[in-house]
């Protein structure tokens, strides 16, 4: 099954400009699915977590349009079929997204 | 974006690198140092508190270290002045798991010795070294000083707990002094595997004991080449020197305004010879009396002349940050500084003259100064 993220703003240059990069993964814990992410662009990873393994605090996660702050962060479940939205916080972005 | 343009800098030419807090700019001039142009603006919407000019091994490479406030702090390189820089995909400089830290700011970057062009240092955010032994391709974090038992009780300063700079000894083969807001300095002898604080003399205004083995806020320390006995350190109140290589320090806050200041030069060739901004004090972070000055030492700190020739000298309420003041290496040496309102100046005579390069930069941060 397909998981759909969805890059937003100024992250797109670290994904090779795509929008939409689709990932064969199963349902699962959302840092499952981002690991997939990675292997396709690897890039995007330092950009979205730390060295941690924290999300940054300007960096956005939406997991079928929820904010995974309150649904669990990278333990929150992906169902098959999600979309994933990776978006710059307000803080930032680019002007022409 | 911001259109970007290119500068063209041949042999002989000065430079100067600016970071901002909203991207990085390369000034350059021929030698006579009459007319400057710039390129940039790099990173645009990134801070650039760090950035080095590596000349050895035949290079003509710029350092610089944009932080992202989304993306988090990279090192990249240019060594076509800034028309092509490297794209790392992973962070370059990042702490190992095991740490438990994670990177903030790249705060100052460093080449070695030129006699080791494979070595490169970093300071960072969460107080940290890390060291790079193949011309900055890999970086290692420097587990001595990060394991030194002092550590944890090393405390932020206004900037956050930094390590902002970082003194190579031109003589001394493995001796490294770093700076820490705020610990204080350590050196270590043996290239980093072990460290020992040095800051015997040194105030710390905001402690009960005044006078701890570590803990003050040192803003800045700049070693004599020359004359690598001689350093001289700003500190948060207070301004010293050394003729011990550091091991302990003397007051030589005689005649300025104000002790208080960030950023510290010394000659290339006189060190009897140094730069200082004093600023109002830590509750006004501004030059007094609105106006702006340079203040120079010729004997070791026993006397400063102001210098304001060309600078403002009326509603200037001007910070000058601690890496935004640079000397070069040239006869008489050039003197440059940026300020925190995005104001850039340069002086061709050693600061007694002063010109404008620039007015509505970005808040200036990092002003370095290179031949190239």
């Amino acid at each position: 099954m397909a998981i759909l993220f969805v890059i937003s703003g100024a992250l797109r240059q670290f994904a090779g400009s795509r929008t939409d990069v689709a990932v064969a993964a199963a349902a699962g814990p959302l840092s499952g699915a981002l690991a997939h992410l990675w292997a396709e662009c690897p890039a995007v990873r330092d950009r979205v977590l730390t060295e941690r393994g924290d999300v940054r605090p300007h960096i956005n996660i939406f997991v079928n349009g929820e904010d995974i702050r309150y649904s669990g962060g990278l333990d929150t479940a992906v169902p098959d079929g999600a979309e994933i939205f990776l978006v710059p916080a307000v803080s930032g972005g680019s002007r022409r997204s | 974006m911001p259109s970007l343009r290119h500068v063209t800098p041949a042999k002989d030419d000065r430079l100067i690198l600016v970071g901002t807090m909203e991207g990085a700019f390369v000034f350059r001039a021929d030698p006579a140092r009459r007319a400057w142009e710039s390129g940039g603006p790099y990173f645009p919407g990134s801070a650039v508190y760090a950035m080095a000019y590596d000349a050895r091994a035949g290079r003509q490479r710029i350092w610089a270290a944009p932080n992202h406030m989304h993306f988090g702090a990279i090192l990249r390189s240019t060594d076509d002045f800034g028309q092509t820089w490297t794209e790392p995909v992973e962070a370059n400089v990042k702490f190992p798991e095991a740490s438990g830290a994670a990177l903030k700011q790249i705060w100052q970057v460093a080449p070695g010795r030129d006699d080791d062009p494979a070595a490169l240092y970093c300071g960072v955010e969460p107080a940290a070294l890390f060291a790079s032994c193949d011309a900055g391709d890999t970086w290692s974090l420097v587990e001595g000083l990060w394991n030194h038992p002092h550590r944890p009780r090393w405390q932020p300063g206004g900037g956050g707990l930094c390590l902002h700079t970082i003194v190579i000894d031109p003589e001394r083969r493995d001796r490294i002094r770093i700076a820490i807001s705020t610990g204080g300095t350590y050196v270590t002898d043996d290239g980093g595997a072990n460290w020992r604080a040095t800051n015997t003399g040194v105030r710390a205004q905001f402690l009960p004991d005044k006078y701890p083995e570590f803990g003050q806020c040192v803003h800045k320390v700049a070693q004599s080449r020359v004359r690598p006995d001689r350093l001289y350190l700003q500190n948060h109140w207070g301004l010293y020197r050394s003729d011990d290589r550091g091991e302990t320090w003397t007051d030589i806050a005689n005649g300025v305004p104000s002790d208080f200041g960030f950023p510290i030069a010394v000659h290339p060739r006189d060190p009897d010879s140094a730069w200082i901004v004093p600023l109002e004090s830590d509750q006004f972070r501004c030059t007094p009396g609105g106006r702006l000055r340079m203040f120079r030492t010729s004997d070791a700190g026993a006397s400063w002349q102001p210098s304001g020739d060309g600078l403002p000298q009326a509603d200037a309420y001007e910070t000058v940050l601690r890496d935004a003041l640079a000397v070069d290496s040239a006869d008489p040496c050039g003197v440059y500084f940026g300020t925190r309102s995005g104001k850039l100046f340069a002086s061709a005579d050693e600061g007694a003259r002063w010109t404008e390069l620039a007015d509505g930069l970005p808040p200036i941060v990092a002003v370095k100064a290179a031949i190239v």
